[in-house]
């Protein structure tokens, strides 16, 4: 099967169009996942055990489950309990809930990371433990935590192809149809890997840009 | 307003099984400054921390301006631990320089000063830029004022951690090996801040190894070992003539005779 140019430019149209749709879910899942990350990282901080327990469990979970099965599970498996979600709001939750638990355990390791000495700082000048974490550990912990943050963010979008299965039509989604129709797979999986980089390629710069900032930073 | 903002009863703190303070009596009257020194490990650090309720203490009590830090004793004659919210409370109320400074190294000198009575005291914002300047001027740094504590010698960052405790108006202030971490030259600077806060009255407890600093500006001095007061006393009483012999050993090495 040969290439041929003009297939490839011609399915580049609906290529984009998928892949708003890609762009707007993983946008959606890293926005929530921060939001989950955050709060379960935080949780994790109180050192109340109970809460440390069901923070780790859920992370320990949500990290080893692949992608696809969490996906498939809450697509197929709800109804069963008669939850009917949207294809659009089981893709978010899917991936919120796994990016979340990757997010957790970088926000939980930044958090970590700062010296003891700045809490003790904080606590010697009357603020609260919220007030010190707001205002002392989280700025600190986030700018360590922004290259890895990065990172996931790529794992992300990446991820994102995995809706295809359920019906949604992302940018792979856009490029199988093409395949379909026009009987060619070449040309307009050229076009998906083409899009793909093209979103990526700039957090992979960002995430690059973020490290040697730490690096100059420590110098 | 107590003339002895500072009573500390019998306080007994181990870490596992090491005892690190063993039976710690010592009170602080109003405007003194208490030195307390001794060998590394006696339980120096550990105690000014459990004054400001940075570390528990196991038993015995200590009280601050009248309020029980860490445990309070019930009407009943129990000990109940002292609420969260009382001791964030109560640290307001008591300044703490650290030997790493600890100064908040994401903002500015000036809001390293004003973050604490803005957010916690709901100071308003002029009011404590205005006080932060003015203190800034008093540890002889008032251009630093829009750096950032990376940008700073390590004396010069003492004396932003030390105007930044100051901010709270604190009733007491307890510094922690507060020249330790400093080059030999930068020690003098960070001395003579201190200095002049006791000169002007401040109720002060040091824990340092500056013996020098001890004799010339300590109302008192507290030596301790192994987690007890071995002796205290006038700096001459102590210094002179230490009647213990621990004392005495431990000062022959300090000062290198």
């Amino acid at each position: 099967m040969d290439f041929e140019w003009h297939l490839f430019v011609d399915s580049l149209p609906s290529l984009l169009h998928g892949a708003r749709t890609t762009v707007a879910l993983a946008a959606a899942a890293a926005v929530f996942g921060l939001i989950i990350g955050v709060s379960l990282a935080l949780l994790h901080a109180t050192a109340f055990p109970p809460l440390v327990w069901l923070v780790t469990g859920w992370t320990t979970l949500m990290r080893s489950l692949p992608l696809l099965v969490t996906l498939l599970f809450l697509y197929y498996g709800l109804p069963s309990i008669g939850i009917l979600l949207s294809a659009v709001t089981v893709a978010i939750i899917a991936m919120a809930i796994t990016t979340g638990a990757f997010v957790t355990e970088i926000m939980r390791a930044g958090i970590e990371s700062i010296d003891r000495g700045q809490i003790r700082a904080a606590k010697s000048l009357g603020m609260s433990w919220v007030q010190s974490m707001r205002l002392v550990v989280l700025p600190q912990a986030f700018r360590r935590v922004l290259p890895p943050l990065t990172n996931e963010a790529i794992t992300l979008l990446k991820n994102t192809a995995l809706v295809s299965v359920i019906a949604i039509p992302d940018l792979l989604r856009a490029g199988t149809d093409i395949m379909t129709w026009k009987a060619n797979t070449f040309s307009p999986f050229a076009g998906v890997a083409l899009v793909y980089l093209c979103l990526t390629l700039p957090l992979v710069a960002l995430n690059a840009y973020l490290e040697q900032g730490i690096k100059r930073s420590q110098r | 307003m107590t003339d002895t903002p500072i009573k500390i009863r019998n306080l007994y703190k181990s870490y596992g099984s090491n005892e690190v303070l063993r039976g710690i009596d010592l009170d602080v009257q109003r405007g003194e400054v208490v030195c307390v020194i001794g060998p590394s490990g006696s339980g120096k650090s550990t105690l000014l921390h459990c004054i400001n309720g940075l570390e528990a203490f196991d038993s015995g009590e200590i009280v601050f301006c009248s309020e029980y830090v860490g445990w309070g004793r019930e009407s009943g004659g129990g000990r109940a631990r002292v609420s969260e919210r009382a001791m964030t409370k109560l640290r307001q109320r008591i300044g703490m320089v650290f030997q790493q400074f600890n100064l908040f190294p994401h903002m500015t000198v000036l809001d390293n000063i004003t973050v604490a009575p803005i957010q916690v005291l709901g100071e308003e914002r002029n009011n404590a830029i205005e006080r932060a300047r003015a203190l800034l001027s008093k540890v002889g740094l008032a251009h630093k004022a829009d750096a950032f504590p990376s940008q700073l010698s390590g004396g010069q960052q003492q004396r932003v951690a030390i105007a930044r405790a100051l901010a709270m108006q604190p009733e007491a202030m307890l510094f922690d090996e507060a020249t330790s971490a400093l080059d030999p030259e930068l020690v003098g600077e960070v001395l003579g801040v201190m200095r002049h806060l006791a000169d002007e009255g401040m109720t002060m407890v040091v824990v340092t190894h500056e013996i020098g600093f001890a004799r010339d500006v300590a109302d008192r001095i507290v030596f301790m070992d192994q987690g007890v007061v071995v002796e205290q006393g006038p700096p001459n009483d102590i210094l002179t003539m230490p009647t213990n012999p621990r004392t005495r050993e431990f000062l022959t090495r300090s000062l290198g005779a």
